[in-house]
């Protein structure tokens, strides 16, 4: 089927928003390629569960498709147009499941050599709708706090090696109230400028004490979901005809009321945290890079105006078949190996802020928990230097927020 | 006389020169990126590489892969010299001829002198391909490790797991890993290694690499096969999200290659002819790329994780010299075709120059 024989009724199996949505745009939708639209339903479906900011972006899409006249629309996709696709594509049910139908398409671009044409094309498409559609200005300026090396006692090696170029180093930290300062002043965004999941605090381990303010993720707190995740993939590993492809496909539809994860009352949340443990590769085991990746979501969907991550120790790397059926209760933490994580996961960190918008304006903040070594990005700020300041966090942070 | 003439020939005299070339592959896997390992930053993790075997070493600093970038279908691209389209995820044979098919047919060489050690349950086919004319028993034998550790400790023990990782580009999914009578012939028969000196050797290792190792120098010493190809593996690793680990990984293939090319030295099978090829399959995605998540995978088929590198050292190999024109992985099948002296008919790479 191609997107020209749409109709309304065959989004009925849709949540009653993504649906209203789908059938307000028929029109537009109706005149793009099967190449583009399986990837934009794969959006609109799970618009219920969307954080604002991601709903705001499916409408301003939406319209801009609407607002177009159809020789526009023709010109808009023509590289889409490009692509030739299998008859085995075009009979999927990309309509209702459009996830799936985007892996296969990826999988066949990849063997048909198109996928360096199609990642130019999907490019293109995105600047011009940038273009076309400029983002809103944020509220305030974006501030991304990374604090790495929980529990580690001295650690030689130089730290912030791939941020040092773009910030200024500062060696004499005061690290007394560290945490408790930081938090603070995140709460305190949050407070002034209050916006729904715009300030959040990603722990990779347990949760410090925190503003309710702030929308909080951590690996800890989700021990039941991850325990639940992985006896549910133990069970469909060991069914017939179970291959990683089927896996994947049977993580992604899993809810979160499946996982026990559906009493909080915020069912976007939920949702996000799920996708956390089913999309992320190695976020159910290694809680640093539960962290980095949950850091890398919360920026890429939610585009958040604060995040605080925090970094806990990973558990010791083990065989895969041991880690995944969680058979020691306490198993020993890596800890040199947990802040290695972490530093490349603060560069990453900074990294995916530094692709949202006003990011000329962004600051970054990294901390060796406990110690006295930091280092700053702010625009007041100069770069690939060391300072010799003794700051505590809290300064530090105004300085780098001024 | 005839026997007399014969030994006198030119031509038999440099048949038996060709028969003795040996050649081994490895391929650095799964996937590293430039800038952790020949990039300036990257250095520090692969010493062993840059100080001991560069010197030595034909150094081609541009090796693209335009393929899939999955290690089976990959790894089966660098074996055909052509880019393979079959699913990463299925054991299935490659399409086209194996450059061990090509070696042994065109050679007339038994199936003792082509093998492969391959990682992972999926590499059990990367031998021989299902092409008409070639096939099936025309290829090379392949030492699966942990199929054979877990024919030795009658399925997986808890002593040896942290040697049967088996496939990390999905770390979700690790299906069983078989193991039985075949393995143990294979143990006892060409390895010569008795179920209780192989596991006792096993407990000393930390990876499933070392494992590999450890079982391609058994082969070198008791088969000296002409044609062995190692695929490594710990560092795909970086699957899991976790940057240390997949540094450990650089840094333990780094060791672990110039361990082999040591054994090359010391054996004297090999010792003075024996061509070493070390490369990545492919890299990994760049930290820019906004639809990967930098060294985690490898995607997005961005050039860092589509370009690396290959090092060629030994026999009828200049010595410390560096190339930055760019070849692409299918070459290897062609440039190894034009050494020993067999026609990959159905490769599309074309031979490196420098090297024949």
């Amino acid at each position: 089927m191609l997107p020209r024989d749409l109709t309304a009724g065959q989004f009925a199996g849709y949540p009653p928003q993504a649906r209203a949505l789908a059938v307000a745009h028929l029109g537009a939708l109706q005149q793009l390629p099967l190449s583009f639209v399986p990837s934009f339903l794969r959006e609109v479906i799970d618009y219920d569960f969307k954080f604002p900011v991601e709903r705001a972006a499916i409408d301003k899409e939406l319209a801009n498709l609407t607002s177009l006249s159809p020789a526009q629309l023709k010109e808009w996709f023509q590289a889409f147009s490009q692509f030739s696709l299998s008859p085995k594509l075009e009979n999927f049910d990309w309509i209702n499941q459009p996830a799936q139908f985007v892996e296969q398409l990826s999988a066949y671009l990849w063997s048909t050599h198109q996928l360096d044409a199609f990642r130019e094309a999907a490019t293109v498409y995105g600047d011009r709708l940038r273009s076309a559609v400029p983002p809103e200005p944020i509220p305030m300026r974006r501030l991304g706090i990374a604090v790495i090396g929980q529990g580690v006692a001295a650690y030689e090696a130089p730290l912030f090696r791939n941020l040092r170029e773009h910030g200024t180093y500062f060696g004499r930290v005061k690290p007394e109230n560290g945490l408790e300062l930081l938090l603070t002043a995140t709460a305190a965004r949050a407070k002034a400028h209050p916006v729904a999941y715009g300030h959040w605090y990603v722990d990779g381990g347990q949760e410090a004490d925190h503003s309710p303010l702030l929308t909080c993720v951590s690996y800890q707190s989700l021990q039941p979901v991850r325990t639940a995740l992985l006896k549910n993939m133990q069970t469909e590993i060991g069914r017939p005809g179970m291959g990683p492809e089927e896996l994947r496909t049977h993580l992604a539809r899993l809810s979160p009321s499946e996982l026990g994860l559906d009493k909080a009352g915020d069912a976007v949340l939920d949702r996000f945290q799920v996708k956390l443990l089913t999309e992320g590769s190695g976020t159910q085991i290694f809680s640093t890079t539960f962290a980095q990746w949950t850091t890398r979501e919360v920026l890429r969907r939610a585009q958040a105006l604060t995040l605080f991550v925090r970094f806990a120790p990973r558990q010791r790397q083990r065989p895969m078949n041991e880690l995944l059926s969680n058979s020691r209760g306490n198993p020993e933490a890596d800890f040199t190996g947990s802040l290695i994580d972490a530093d490349m996961g603060a560069y990453y960190h900074w990294i995916n802020q530094q692709r949202l918008p006003g990011s000329e304006q962004s600051s970054f903040l990294v901390w060796f928990e406990g110690h006295s070594q930091a280092l700053a990005i702010a625009p007041s700020l100069p770069r690939g230097t060391a300072s010799n300041s003794a700051f505590d966090l809290g300064e530090l942070l105004s300085l780098a927020t001024a | 006389m005839g026997t007399a003439l014969m030994t006198g020939s030119p031509f038999v005299r440099g048949a038996a020169a060709a028969k003795k070339r040996k050649v081994i592959v490895i391929t650095f896997g799964g996937g590293a990126r430039d800038q952790e390992t020949f990039a300036p930053e990257g250095q520090e993790n692969i010493p062993h590489l840059l100080h001991e075997l560069i010197p030595q070493a034909s150094f081609f600093t541009q090796v693209i892969n335009q393929g899939i970038l999955g290690h089976y279908v990959a790894t089966a691209s660098l074996a055909t010299g052509v880019y393979e389209t079959l699913n990463n995820f299925s054991a299935v044979p490659p399409e086209h001829p194996t450059v061990f098919e090509y070696f042994r047919k065109d050679l007339n060489r038994p199936s003792s002198d082509a093998w492969v050690v391959a990682p992972s349950n999926g590499f059990n086919r990367i031998g021989e391909s299902d092409y008409h004319s070639y096939g099936p028993g025309m290829g090379a034998r392949v030492v699966l490790p942990k199929h054979l550790l877990s024919a030795a400790t009658s399925g997986p023990a808890p002593d040896y797991e942290h040697l049967l990782h088996d496939n990390y580009e999905t770390p979700l999914y690790t299906p069983q890993i078989g193991g039985g009578e075949f393995e143990l012939q294979q143990l006892e028969m060409i390895l010569k290694l008795s179920v209780d000196d192989f596991k006792a050797h096993a407990l000393t290792l930390s990876s499933p690499d070392e494992l590999s190792m450890y079982i391609a120098r058994r082969l070198m010493k008791e088969e000296s096969p002409s044609l062995l190809w190692i695929t490594m593996h710990d560092i795909d690793i970086a699957h899991s999200g976790a940057y240390s680990l997949y540094i450990e990984g650089i840094r333990r293939t780094d060791r672990l290659c110039a361990e082999l090319w040591k054994t090359v030295q010391s054996e004297p099978e090999y010792a003075g002819n024996t061509t070493l090829f070390i490369l990545p399959d492919f890299g990994r995605d760049a930290d820019q790329d906004s639809g990967g998540n930098g060294f985690q995978h490898h995607r997005t088929g961005d050039a860092a994780s589509r370009t690396t590198w290959m090092m060629a050292l030994g026999a009828g190999v200049r010595e410390g010299v560096v190339y930055d024109a760019p070849m692409q992985s299918i070459d290897l099948v062609p440039t190894l075709g034009a050494m020993m002296g067999f026609s990959p008919s159905l490769s599309q790479g074309r031979p490196v120059k420098e090297l024949v």
